[in-house]
């Protein structure tokens, strides 16, 4: 179980200079977001680009930039989630599935890299190697990308590589950040049905994308985000027809858009959509 | 045949490269105002007449149009010929080969030393971006970089050899000593000066090179996902930082041997050492055209070497640039 309760960050910017001259300017990525995440689930995180997905990513696996305001609670298995349990727990309990394929190194060769993760979370060496492989064979990756560079590689491939790095530190919470951007459907249904497959063997998986429609199919729970903030958490059953159990006017609105539904474009004020969170 | 036209390819390229250093440099001997006959009379210019010194230039060839010099230089120089050294009063492929010998000890242990060490250095600084040590490795490398070579040496021959006499002052063995008569030890003794002077500041480069690229490896995407997997930086350093820094740090170390060259015959020139950089000196000040002409031709082999073997390198290191490619 996995709890984020009203985690508001700051990140200090400098685009203006700084606010006097003692102070800088903070901008405020996630506002007071709150969120569940039980075993078995996947749980979609969906959100324009901005809306603080990926910070939300690095939030919980303790990756952010030293310089951040971090308030709020987080808690993991029932107990707080704090600097130092994270750095105990990531790459062991806790996974993630980075958005960009540069997140491999193009000077080491799939297996190896993926070894490498799976004596991060604490194998020995001979095991590590073993379950790479079997990591690896379980993607339907061969012998020939087993031994391939980043860069030998296509997109797919990296992402099921990039999947099965996570898969090898047999982590209870994975994060996949933005797992089937650019990928073509057949491809995006794989890495899809992996991310399914990881849930159906009880663990906690948070899927973060910018597209509703591919998360829809798989996921238990949708949370709808906007600038930092939580708009909306609805049942993945939710979004149907006119979308008409849906709380908010973001959310429907969103629905609604898709080319399959009304495509429908409402424009939804900021001001409209916070007094509909309130 | 996949390996063999990438080396033909790189070989004939090097011939290429040697044939246009020969052209310029014996275009520069041209246009220089030394007169060959009078550097190889010497002394004696004053007792030979004009008839005889016509004599030696005719049998030199020297009335025939430069063109034609060249070429008769050129195939001498095929088929192994580099001339007459007339400063040493040897053949000059013998003095060359004879001086490099003793360059090469102290060249050669100098590159390596401050190759790894520049590198480790490197690697220690970009891996603890921020902390004490790295202030100290990179105040050192910022201040080394900025020294000149021979002032350093000036130095260190005053405090090692003069002042406090720990070291020889000059020379590749004691004074007077027949060549084989000078021990292991002794050589080594009168190594260890020139050879540190020259990898302390060698070293500055590569440090800062290897630092740089480890600290933007640090700050990259691979690093960030390593951490995610539950990496110390250490283990970033060790399994990603070598690799990559290793590129950097491999075309410097290459491409300095040139720069070696050219510190060398400041550092031989200070600590009196007999190779190659103080040869070309003495063939420059006494107009030893010969001597110059192989010294020049086999320096940028030398060189050229040096770069093939950094581009060899480049795809061992990393697998997204092909051999045949460059």
């Amino acid at each position: 179980m996995l709890i984020i309760d009203h985690l508001t960050l700051q990140l200090p910017y400098y685009a203006d200079g700084y606010a006097t001259w003692w102070k800088r300017r903070w901008a405020t990525c996630l506002d007071a977001f709150s969120l569940t995440l039980s075993p078995g689930e996947v749980h979609a995180v969906v959100g324009a680009s901005g809306a603080g997905k990926s910070l939300l990513a690095y939030a919980i696996m303790g990756l952010l930039p030293i310089p951040a305001r971090l308030n709020g609670q987080l808690y993991y298995q029932g107990k707080p989630l704090d600097a130092s349990r994270q750095r105990q727990l990531r790459g062991r309990e806790m996974a993630l599935i980075p958005q960009s394929l540069s997140a491999l190194d193009p000077l080491v060769r799939t297996q190896r890299q993926v070894a490498w993760a799976a004596q991060r979370a604490g194998q020995p060496s001979a095991h590590a190697w073993r379950s790479s492989q079997q990591a690896l064979d379980h993607y339907q990756l061969d012998t020939r990308a087993q031994q391939a560079y980043a860069h030998e590689l296509s997109g797919g491939m990296a992402r099921r590589v990039l999947t099965a790095m996570a898969h090898v530190s047999q982590a209870k919470l994975v994060i996949a950040d933005e797992p089937s951007v650019g990928l073509d459907p057949l491809q995006r249904q794989r890495v899809l049905a992996a991310l399914r497959e990881l849930a159906d063997q009880g663990k906690m998986v948070m899927l973060i994308t910018h597209d509703l429609r591919h998360a829809l199919p798989i996921a238990d729970h949708v949370t709808i985000m906007r600038d930092g903030k939580r708009v909306e958490t609805a049942l993945a059953t939710a979004f149907q027809g006119s979308g008409a159990s849906l709380t908010s006017a973001y959310s429907q609105a969103l629905w609604l858009a898709l080319p399959d539904n009304a495509f429908a474009t409402t424009t939804v004020s900021r001001r409209e959509q916070e007094t509909n969170v309130a | 045949m996949r390996l063999i036209a990438p080396i033909v390819k790189r070989l004939s390229r090097l011939g290429l490269v040697l044939i246009c250093v020969a052209l310029v440099s014996y275009g520069l001997m041209m246009a220089s105002p030394i007169n060959p006959v009078d550097a190889y009379l010497g002394p004696q210019m004053a007792q030979v007449s004009p008839e005889q010194r016509a004599l030696i230039a005719q049998r030199w060839g020297f009335d025939q149009p430069p063109a034609v010099q060249f070429g008769h230089w050129l195939r001498q120089l095929v088929s192994g010929e580099l001339g007459w050294s007339h400063v040493y009063n040897q053949p000059v492929s013998e003095v060359i080969g004879q001086r490099f010998q003793r360059s090469i000890v102290l060249l050669g242990s100098a590159w390596l030393l401050s190759a790894l060490l520049g590198f480790s250095l490197g690697v220690v600084a970009g891996a603890k971006e921020g902390s004490k040590l790295d202030s100290i490795i990179s105040t050192y490398a910022f201040i080394t970089a900025s020294t000149p070579a021979f002032w350093l040496a000036i130095l260190a021959v005053l405090l090692f050899s003069v002042t406090l006499g720990w070291t020889p002052t000059c020379c590749a063995g004691p004074a007077g000593a027949l060549n084989q008569e000078v021990t292991f030890a002794t050589r080594l003794h009168h190594l260890l000066l020139p050879v540190t002077t020259l990898a302390l500041l060698g070293i500055a480069n590569i440090t800062l090179h290897t630092r740089a690229r480890m600290l933007e490896l640090m700050r990259s995407e691979v690093a960030t996902h390593a951490f995610a997997q539950g990496a110390s930086r250490i283990d970033v350093a060790w399994r990603h930082g070598l690799r990559h820094a290793s590129l950097p740090a491999v075309t410097l170390a290459f491409a300095s041997l040139g720069e070696l060259f050219g510190g060398s015959i400041l550092i031989e020139q200070v600590f009196a050492y007999p190779g190659l950089g103080q040869a070309t000196v003495a063939a420059g000040l006494r107009s030893d055209i010969p001597l110059l002409l192989g010294i020049a031709l086999f320096t940028a082999l030398f060189v050229s070497v040096g770069n093939m073997i950094a581009d060899s390198l480049y795809a061992v290191i990393d697998p997204r640039i092909q051999p045949g490619e460059l």
